[in-house]
This record gives C-alpha cells, structure tokens and sequence, in this order.
C-alpha cells in the first residue's frame, strides 16, 4: 500500500540505449516478463529513455494511466537517477516513489552470453519493482552553499583555478594549500615551455606573485589537508601547517640567516632541484619561491638535530623571525566546494634498471635536465657531465614508464613534446648532437606537429626503436668511455649501438603516491591507472562523483599546461556555479528511530560521525536530529534491535529488493 | 632439515658432472638430503620445447608427477634449462586446460596422475631462502678473502619467472659470494646471455655474446666469473682460448659453479668439489684447510 493508501500501480521502462543494452538482452522478452509483474500496470520498451520522447512517455503514462511508481531500467543511477526523478515529479509524483535499475553497466556491459544477460535483467527489474512498491514519498531538503572554495595543490593548476576564483569577486574565500614550502609545483622546474619556447619563469612567476598578494586568497604553503568532512556546499576541512622554524609573518627573505649560518656551504640536496644542487639546512627552495620565506629542515639543523650550535641565523635575523619552537599547527577552516590540483609524480627511472638510471654516470631523467637547463639550476642552465666537461653527444629516450606492458600501459602524453624541446634546448646550450629514441612521435596538439619539423630542420636524430638498454660495456675502442645505447632500429630494420655521453631518460607521468589516501578523504575514484576519476570522460570531465568535488590538471590524468589550465578554469567555473546559485538539494536519506523498538542501549550515540543522536534518559530512547544526521546509515547497521531505519533504505526495502534478485 | 626431491637433468650426469659433485657435497655437508626422483626422464627442454612443444610439456609434467608419487617434496633443479622447463611446465599446465587434457590423457596411459602440486626449486633459492645466510655463514670456514668474483646468472632462472630473484637487477649470487667470503663486482651483464645453442647453430653471434660476458668480467678485473648454469658455464669455458685469439684480447678467466665457490668455502678440497675438473683453476689467495 502507498502512503496515500492506494495500491501500486507500477510502470516499467526498458531502455535499448541504441544497441548497448538492446544487442546484449533480449529485451522485448524482458518487457513482456515486466508486465506480469505484481503491481505492474505497464511496461513499455524504448530506445532512449533519457531522451525527450522517452521522458514524455513516462509523464503521459503517470497522468493517463494513474500510476503511482515507476522503475526505469537503463544505465547507472550516478547518470540519470537526478533526470528521472525530475521527470516524474514534473508529472506530479513524488520523486522518490521512482527506482532506477541498473542493466546497463551492471548486465549488459559485462555479461556475453545473451540469454543469462536476459534472465539477470529480469531478476533486477523484479527486485526494483518489489522495491519500488514500497517506497515512500520524501521530500529533499535544500542547505546553503558555503561560498569559499578549497584550492589543493598550488601547481600551475591550483594557482590558476584560485585566481580564476579569485578574481570573480563573489564574495568567496579561496584557501589554496600547498604541501611545499613554495607554490609553483613542477611548472617552476621548467626553463622553456613548447612549442612556443616562451620561458615558464617569466609566466609563471607573476601568477605566483598574484596568488600571494590577492585578497581573495588565502595561501596556506607548506601545510597538507588532513581531513575533510562534510558533504557538498558544507565541507569542514582540517588543514596541518608543517612547521617552518621561522615566522612567516616577520621573515622578509633577505637570507642574511642563510648566509650566517654555521654550515659555511651547502651541502643538503635541495628537493626542488632533485637533489641535484646543494643548499644549507635554512634555505629558501628557489630565488623566486613564494611565499619568499626560509625554512629550515629538522633533519638537517644543528640545533634541532642535536640541540647544539651557536644559532648564527638567530643573530643574523634583525626581525627575530627564527623560532625553533614551532610545531604543526593545524586550522579549521569552512568550505562549499573542492577543487583538487594535486598533479603528477614524475616515473622513477629506477624502475627501468636496463636504462642505467641511478647506477651509471651521466644518466639523468628528464625533470632533472629541466633544472641543468633552468638558468638557476645547477649548472645555470648549461648542462654539463660529471667531470664538467660539455656533452659531445646526448640521446634522449621516450616512453621511460610509458606505453610499457611492464610498468605502465598508457601514454603520457607530454614526453614526445617536452623530449623535443629538452633536444632543441641541450643543443642551443651544448652544441651537442641529439640522437632521440622513440617509438612514435606523438605531437598533436597547436603548433606542435610544426615544433617537431622545426627541430627535424635543426638537424636533431630522431631514431624510431625502443631502447634495450644502456651501457658502459665497450666493444669498440671509439665505443670506450661512452654511454652505448643499444636499439633496435625498426625504419632500418638492424640493431645499432650508438655511444653518447650523456643519457636523458624521457619518464612518463604517474598518479601522486599518496593519491589513494586522498581518494580516500575525499570520497573519490581513482581509473586503472591510479589517477583521480572524472564523473563522465567526455560531458563532466571535471566532476567527480562526489558532488561539490572538481579535479584540474595532471591528478586526472597525464596532461600538458595548456589543458591544465583549461582544466583548472573549468573547475573554477563548476565551482562558482553552485557558490552562486548558493544552494544544494539534499538527499533526505535521514535516519529515524522506532521508538517501540528502542532499548535505549545507545551504540549508535557513539557511532554517530555527525554528532546527530542523543539519548532521552526520560523514555530510555534516542532520537535523531534531521538537521544534523547526513543519512550515512551507520547508525541503522550499528543497531542491534533495529531500532533504526534510514529513509529511503529502510530494512524492508532492501530485504524486498534481495528477496527479489533471488 | 628439510629434504628435497632432485632432478639431476641430463646436464649434471654428463658435461655438468662438477656441479653435480660440487652440489652433493655442500648439501650433504649442510645436512640436507637430495633423493633422485625415480625413473626421471629428459626435461623436455630446448631441442624437445623446439620441434613439439605439447610433448615436451607432458616429458616435464613426468617428472613433476613421478615427483608426486613418491612422496611429493619440492623438487630441486640445478640446471637451469631443467628448472624453467619444469617451472614453465607447471605454469602452462595450470593455465590451459586444453593442454592439461593432453598432459592428463599421455600421462593417464601410463596409470601416472598429475595434480601439480609439487613445488620446482632452484638450489640457489634453497640456499639462501630456506638454509638462510645465518647457517650458511657459520658453515664458512675459509673465507675466500681477495677472491673477486663475476656472479653470472644467464637468463633461464630470472626469465620469465622471477622466482629465484630480479630479473634485471639480481643480487643472491653476490649475497652468497659475500657469505663465501669473497668479493663480488659489478659489470653490466650478469643477466644477459651466454650465447646459449647459438655457440654450436650460429656460431658468429653465439660466440660474440660470449666475448661480450668474458670482456666484461675481465674488464671488471674478476678472479673468476661464477655461475649457475651448466650451458653458461661450458659457453663461457670452453671457447676462451678461441675467442682470445680472434679477438686478439686477453679473456682467459676461470668459470666456476657458485657450489664449488661455497664449498672451498666450506673447506672442502678441489677434488670433493671436482675443481680439478675444470678447464681453468682458480687461484686463491688463501691456503685450503684453514681460515685465511
């Protein structure tokens, strides 16, 4: 019996979803069995239910034939479940008396053999449609949307989505975060950006400087989200400030604590440059970093090592900005909306032991060819070898953790582009020659094709084969002293070793390795390949399944700056929507409490992550504030009595809904 | 201790005849028995895997179900060829049921059942997983000091299953050389290959690729290029006065077995080890019989 007392009267829709569902289920037996159905009026086939036609057929049966539940059976509910509870509530239903039942991903897509494909669907809709027949009539509650955003990552993504946020002036607070000390991310590294070979500091410096000084702001550098609560429109994010030993407020980065400092050289690797130049335990990670302030590493200090020294920075310091009694501080702060710009960790070259990376000399991957190329590099943008001496010949290798059954599968998509513009730089600095190994060369994209015919012309060697591997063992006295790369050169047809000096290992992109913990705070999904997972591949590629949470920049997947920013400003947009619509509809999925049931026994108070139930020592129940519960249903599962139903999930729906798939 | 099943291979009964007395000796000596499977036949490797690969599979699985039989301990597989034919005959069984049928139907005339459930072990993995370098070092009793040796592992116990260890980056060979005392050193090869059948089918790139391992392991200054095969080490030994005078290179060096390594080690004499079964001997900086 319905709420209003009346019996069900129950339509069926069957979607063909052109051939996906139509080619892999018999589907006019599927309708045909539907209709027989307890409480079924109708049930009807279609070749796109989502469609205008197909939505029309759905309200001209609810106002012509009185029903008063409906089940479509198509695709997932993460697609259209918001499209057909708008659809029958535009006919004057209850949207929650409708029950979306997946054939589509669930059968369809992975069942071969038609005829189990057909009796899984039956069994399905048989469960929807017992389901549906008790469902009740619910009415969505709407919460104000905190206007500021959270920004994480302050690489060329993060900063521009913030300052695209920014600069709306809607009244909206951005936090960016950035777990380094400085903001930049991997942009930074860069000397030259292809095709057009404009120099990244130049572009990339100013934005730095803006995201800093803008009102709309609030950079949080070297500090890391650490938890985020909450649901869209109202998250409450707990973000951990890493203790930098100096005072950001009172440090004006004049370095004269660097230049006091007991180490009289530098001698730590410096993390922004790979390790690859050295600094002092106080350090600032490069001349532009922002914010410009020192930090000193704990693990490299003196004073916060051992306790001991004679502290010169401190008396360097004319602000008394050094405090070598900061810890982690953490803040609260309120947010509507996420963007996530975590970005990307470079391959570990390592993990190609043939290519010689990290045992033999003058191998180095292509981030580190970046910083040798980078005028505040290393070598001040002259690469050189090991003993200082310039390169007479480079080979640059593609695909390094790319296009590779053994590590990872998929392109990355930049390498061919960023490998011949690494060629055309090594050669402006060297003079050396540039032999470059891949497999194809793949330079779609504006100007690019035509960068990489430029560098043709240049007279850069480009050889198609992938390299077996790297090595020192000499066979020919002109080969002795040289790096051999060994190839099979497959437009020749016959293997060449070619001795070069120097090795540039062109690696691919891979996911952040902490990215499954951030998955896992935010309430994300990651693909195959471990990179954060938009809502559609095509129509909401900065959407996640976690409403009020957008993605940007390489966290998604390998992309170059160009789409990065494209990215982040499409983020940006998806996220001023909602601050500017200023509402969002929330799912009334509330817990309640049969009070007869009750025993008072309070499991749920502590289960409860929302603080929403309290005990009534009066009647030895408890009861559960709407306002508060965020309908998780921990409480429903913790009860021992089942005491305690979630709207929407209620025991009885679900166990109708099993009774029906088996 | 453990006791294991053996699978000698037609190897260790001819040409390997010193890695049979060498492996005997340091096992017997480290309290591990090595009962020969009875009635073992060839592994079906290379020449059979070549012309039927089906019936070379069902010669291993054979020995995997005569295994069984008698009492179904891992199976130890000194040469290498033997331990991937066997290791791959197991996996390839498990994977295909169309070749199982054919396994079960040829060993099922002979009344023989295959349920593949006996383990194939190199003894390098015996040694070092399941003695352990704690025992192997109290069995030391001659340090071989200033012995620098080129661990040599070919390429059929790391390829393709990485069981015994890395494939590209392999490190037992240098962990036993250091339990042995000796000093290990590095050169870029120790997985590449021998040559293999090549040295007898083509004999300019069979015999190239050998010059290539030598070359390397002197140019490392290597005492003694150490290995684990029975087809490395003839490769690798029997050619060098050859390659040296093609070549016009010095690439004399001895080749040995990590067994005979670790039982001079052990203190055991070149004869127990059949040492002297080599074609070149290598020189110790330490006297036998007593600590250096």
């Amino acid at each position: 019996m319905t709420a209003a007392g009346e019996a069900p009267r129950i339509g069926v829709y069957v979607c063909d979803c052109g051939f996906n569902i139509l080619g892999a289920i018999d589907v006019p037996e599927v309708v045909r069995y539907a209709g027989g159905l307890e409480g079924v009026v109708l049930a009807k086939e279609y070749k796109y239910m989502c469609s205008d036609p197909g939505q029309d057929l759905i309200k001209k049966d609810i106002r012509e034939q009185r029903l008063n539940r409906v089940v479509v059976a198509s695709c997932t509910p993460t697609l259209h479940e918001r499209t057909f509870r708008r659809v029958v509530s535009e006919a004057g239903l209850n949207p929650f008396l409708f029950n979306m039942v997946n054939v589509r991903e669930g059968v369809a897509w992975v069942t071969e053999d038609k005829a189990r494909a057909t009796e899984k669907a039956k069994a399905l809709i048989r469960a929807g449609v017992r389901r549906v027949a008790l469902q009740e009539p619910l009415e969505a509650r709407s919460e104000p949307v905190n206007p500021n955003v959270l920004v994480i990552g302050g690489g060329i993504a993060g900063m521009h989505a913030a300052l695209s946020l920014a600069n709306a002036n809607s009244g909206a607070k951005v936090h960016l975060v950035e777990r380094e000390p400085s903001i930049g991310g991997n942009m930074a590294r860069f000397d030259k950006t292809f095709p057009t070979l404009d120099c990244a500091s130049c572009i990339l410096t100013p934005k730095m400087t803006e995201v800093k000084i803008h009102p709309n702001i609030h950079l949080h550098s070297y500090a890391e989200v650490v938890s985020v609560e909450g649901y869209v429109g109202n998250f409450d994010v707990t973000i951990e400030h890493k203790p930098r030993y100096v005072n950001e407020d009172l440090c004006i980065g004049c370095l004269k604590c660097v230049e006091a400092c007991v180490y009289r050289d530098a001698r730590f690797p410096n993390a922004f440059d790979l390790g690859l130049a050295k600094r002092k335990p106080i350090y600032i990670p490069f001349p532009q970093a922002v914010p410009t302030k020192v930090l000193i590493d704990p693990m490299d200090c003196l004073y916060l090592k051992l306790g001991k020294c004679k502290k010169t920075c401190v008396d360097a310091c004319e602000k008394g900005a050094i405090d070598f009694a900061q810890a982690a501080v953490r803040a609260q702060v309120k947010v509507g909306t996420i963007i996530v710009a975590t970005g990307f960790k470079p391959f570990d070259a390592r993990r190609k032991p043939q290519y010689g990376y990290g045992t033999l000399p003058n191998v180095f991957t292509a981030l580190e060819m970046e910083r040798f190329l980078s005028p505040t590099g290393p070598t001040e943008g002259v690469p050189s070898l090991k003993d200082g001496s310039l390169p007479r010949k480079v080979g640059i290798i593609h695909c390094v953790g790319s296009r590779d059954r053994n590590t990872n599968e998929y392109c990355s998509k930049v390498c061919c582009m960023y490998s011949l513009k690494l060629a055309h730089l090594i050669r402006e600095r060297t003079g050396a020659e540039v032999y470059d190994f891949y497999i194809d060369m793949r330079t779609p994209g504006k100007g690019y094709e035509e960068f990489h015919e430029k560098l043709l012309a240049e007279g850069l060697k480009v050889i198609r084969g992938r390299v077996a591997e790297v090595t020192t063992s000499a066979l020919t006295r002109e080969e002795k002293g040289h790096l051999i790369i060994r190839v099979e050169d497959t437009l020749a047809g016959f293997v060449r070793r070619i001795p070069v000096d120097m090795v540039v290992l062109s690696v691919g992109l891979e996911p952040q390795s902490d990215t499954q913990q951030l998955r896992r705070m935010l309430n994300l999904s990651c693909g195959r390949e471990g990179f954060l997972q938009e809502l559609h591949p095509k129509l909401a590629p900065v959407s996640t399944a976690t409403d009020g949470i957008y993605i940007a920049g390489a966290c998604q997947g390998p992309k170059d700056i160009p789409e990065t920013v494209a990215q982040a400003g499409s983020a940006a947009a998806e996220a001023l929507a909602l601050v500017h619509r200023g509402t969002v509809e929330v799912q009334p999925y509330t817990a309640v409490v049969d009070e007869a049931v009750c025993s008072g026994c309070q499991v749920c108070v502590g289960m409860c992550p929302y603080d929403a139930i309290t005990y009534d020592a009066d009647k030895g129940v408890v009861h559960v504030l709407e306002v508060k519960c965020k309908g998780c249903g921990v409480c429903a599962a913790a009860c021992p009595s089942s005491a305690i139903d979630q709207k929407h999930f209620r025991n009885a729906f679900v166990l109708a809904e099993v009774a029906g798939v088996i | 201790m453990k006791d294991y099943l053996y699978f000698p291979g037609c190897s260790l009964k001819g040409a390997g005849s010193p890695y049979e007395k060498s492996l005997l000796a340091v096992f017997r000596a480290l309290g591990i028995s090595l009962t020969e499977i009875p009635d073992w036949n060839c592994c079906g490797a290379t020449a059979y895997l070549s012309v039927d690969a089906d019936m070379g599979t069902v010669l291993a699985a054979r020995n995997l179900a005569l295994a069984e039989r008698a009492d179904g301990r891992d199976i130890v597989a000194p040469c290498s060829g033997c331990f991937l034919a066997l290791s791959k005959a197991k996996a390839m069984i498990a994977e295909y049921p169309d070749l199982r049928a054919k396994v079960d139907d040829a060993l099922g005339r002979g009344g023989l059942p295959y349920e593949g459930r006996v383990a194939v072990r190199h003894p390098l993995e015996v040694l070092l997983k399941d003695v352990g370098p704690d025992r192997l070092r109290k069995s030391v009793v001659r340090p071989l000091k200033d012995f620098r040796v080129a661990p040599y592992y070919g390429c059929a116990i790391l390829r393709p299953y990485e069981t015994v260890d890395s494939a590209h980056v392999p490190t037992v060979l240098e962990e036993l050389t250091r339990i042995a005392g000796a000093t290990p050193v590095d050169y870029p090869h120790k997985a590449r290959c021998c040559g293999g059948m090549l040295t007898t089918g083509v004999q300019s790139v069979g015999l190239r690729l050998a010059e290539i391992l030598l070359d390397a392991a002197k140019s490392a200054e290597a005492d003694a290029i150490v290995t684990t095969c029975p087809l490395c080490q003839y490769n690798l030994e029997v050619y060098q006065d050859r390659l040296c005078r093609s070549t016009r290179k010095d690439l004399r060096i001895p080749v040995m077995y990590f067994t005979q390594m670790l039982g001079l080690a052990m203190g055991m004499d070149e004869r127990t080890l059949a040492i002297d079964q080599l074609f070149r001997v290598p020189v110790l900086a330490c006297p036998a019989g007593g600590r250096a």
